[in-house]
């Protein structure tokens, strides 16, 4: 005997009012250790509001965020340089659907502009908010610049997003 | 020397926006029992069972011992695996290593996900590196827009093109019992006057989010030509990561290091030299609309920049060259724990001639894909021929 009745006269059972709800919230904090290199980009970016990052001595690259070896090369990296704080878009987006910001559990405002950003003298890129909105007025390969918070407590937020540059 | 190995049979829910009928073991009992009944098994049969999941996404830890009752592991071997979008690849290709060590004959994979009790847009911002990247991440779909910008600068291809890839999905769906979004009557013009959720992606550009689940047994030769009239021989299997940042892949979509490493190992280890020819059918991992062209381009299916093109000669359609997706793919159901498992079952199930309405004619070689991670890349070539 088929135990499993066929799908459809299953979808026809899924009626909410033959489901019985159990109301569970579950409110959790987490608290995470930047580690070493984590710690030095952050109080730069918290003291002196710079960015750093650390090059590769084989193939030179610049790794943002730092790291303690190359993910190409496998060399130790310990050598930290300074990038940006003006970039280049490499992929933008505008944010219109609205959706929970865990780290504050509360939903982030949209719209927002939003951004992959290849800051000078770094070869990866960062994820980071635009000051802009309008779609018609961002492009890839438009040239932006880090506008850092006046009281900066040493997070990603001490960036409060990218100004698109005048052309 | 690794054994031989087959997919000999599968089972899928039917998956749907909010099974509520069903609590997460019964979910994957229906998968598991349909799996079974494939191959006129029992769970007695089954030597190990390997199970894929995003705990974080139900918030359901420990499925394998909470769901035990509904995946039937008591005193067998398992392994649960948790990693991302590739979760479900990740495992068939652990159950064929598995038979392949010659340590089990006949491995079951499961996946699953029950994306209706938890908070899907909010789990997968929570994926992301707590320092570095989670203050800053814009959910599935605003991560996925700012690539897709990325692409469409790169290869010119259009928010038309892309539509028609939506399209393509929820049509096919409908010939596919187990799909959840079938949308037979979309057009293309639906897709562009969609809600927009971030520049260039519309809501039918974008997977939904699904309850389902699938199982697959995969067995060692002998037992495979016992069980099966026509079992979906394992050919190739490949995987490849990228850095762990989502800023250190230079182009993203437009270049996905990851799905070009481990095709080119797969293809090689299979024999093929030019995919487009010698794969019958593909069942890809697409998330969204724009990341199907951008894999056609990385898995070699055709010239950089000329995905667009692809999809305007209907080469995918179900009555094209290569058909990808006649399942309906990712756009058409997406629960993630399950959906790169569901891409080997349907593409077995084109191998086994079993895949219904939406049998590519004569299927004799087929892939697989999983992608997910920080743009990782699952490869399966499955295929008619022994390898």
């Amino acid at each position: 005997m088929d135990r499993h009745p066929h799908p459809e006269s299953r979808e026809a059972v899924s009626r909410e009012e033959t489901t019985l709800r159990v109301p569970f919230l579950l409110d959790v904090e987490y608290r995470y250790a930047v580690g070493q290199y984590g710690r030095r980009f952050f109080t730069e970016l918290r003291d002196h509001a710079r960015l750093m990052g650390v090059r590769c001595p084989e193939c030179e690259r610049v790794y943002v965020p730092p790291r303690p070896v190359c993910g190409i090369c496998y060399h130790e990296l310990h050598e930290w340089v300074e990038v940006g704080p003006e970039g280049t878009i490499v992929g933008w987006t505008v944010v219109r659907i609205p959706f929970i910001d865990p780290m504050t559990g509360e939903q982030r405002p949209v719209p927002y502009g939003f951004a992959i950003i290849r800051l000078d003298g770094a070869a990866t890129s960062l994820y980071h908010f635009l000051d802009e909105t309008d779609e018609r007025k961002i492009r890839v390969g438009q040239r932006v610049r880090a506008v850092f918070r006046e009281k900066r407590e040493g997070s990603l937020r001490d960036i409060l997003h990218f100004r698109l540059l005048e052309e | 020397m690794p054994r031989r190995v087959a997919i000999i049979a599968t089972g899928q829910t039917k998956h749907a926006a909010r099974r509520l009928d069903v609590n997460i073991a019964e979910l994957i009992t229906e998968a598991v029992t349909r799996a079974l009944q494939d191959a006129d098994l029992t769970m007695r049969d089954i030597d190990a069972v390997l199970l894929g999941n995003m705990e974080p996404f139900e918030g359901f830890l420990f499925p394998e011992l909470w769901a035990v009752e509904g995946w039937g592991g008591y005193m067998k071997p398992s392994v649960k695996f948790n990693t991302g979008g590739t979760v479900g690849t990740t495992t068939a290709i652990a159950a064929y290593y598995y038979v392949a060590s010659g340590i089990y004959d006949t491995v079951m994979a499961i996946g699953f996900q029950k994306q209706s009790e938890g908070h899907t847009q909010t789990a997968i911002t929570t994926v992301g590196d707590p320092i570095w990247e989670r203050s800053v991440m814009a959910g599935a779909i605003g991560n996925f827009a700012v690539m897709a910008t990325t692409y469409m600068h790169e290869s010119g291809v259009t928010e038309e093109q892309a539509a028609k890839v939506a399209v393509k999905a929820r049509r096919n769906a409908c010939l596919n019992e187990y799909a959840h979004l079938q949308m037979p009557d979309i057009t293309v013009e639906d897709v562009l006057k969609s809600e927009m959720l971030a520049y260039p992606v519309k809501r039918l550009d974008m997977c939904p989010q699904s309850d389902g689940a699938v199982a697959v047994i995969f067995a060692e030769e002998s037992k495979a030509q016992r069980l099966a009239p026509r079992p979906a021989w394992i050919k190739a299997v490949a995987t490849a990561h990228e850095q762990q940042y989502m800023g250190d892949s230079p182009k993203r979509l437009a270049e996905m290091r990851s799905l070009i490493a481990a095709s080119r190992r797969a293809y090689q280890a299979a024999g093929i030299t030019n995919p487009r020819r010698e794969l019958d059918v593909a069942e890809i991992y697409e998330v969204a609309s724009f990341a199907e062209l951008a894999m056609y381009e990385n898995l070699g299916f055709c010239e950089r920049g000329e995905g667009g093109k692809l999809i305007d000669a209907g080469v995918t359609e179900l009555t094209g060259e290569l058909p990808v997706n006649p399942s309906g793919g990712v756009l058409s159901t997406n629960p993630i724990g399950a959906t790169a498992l569901i891409r080997v079952a349907e593409a077995a199930l084109q191998i086994m001639g079993k895949a219904g309405r939406r049998q590519v004619e004569g299927a004799r070689t087929a892939l697989a894909t999983g992608y997910g991670g920080n743009a990782w890349t699952d490869i399966l070539i499955l295929s008619r021929e022994k390898p």
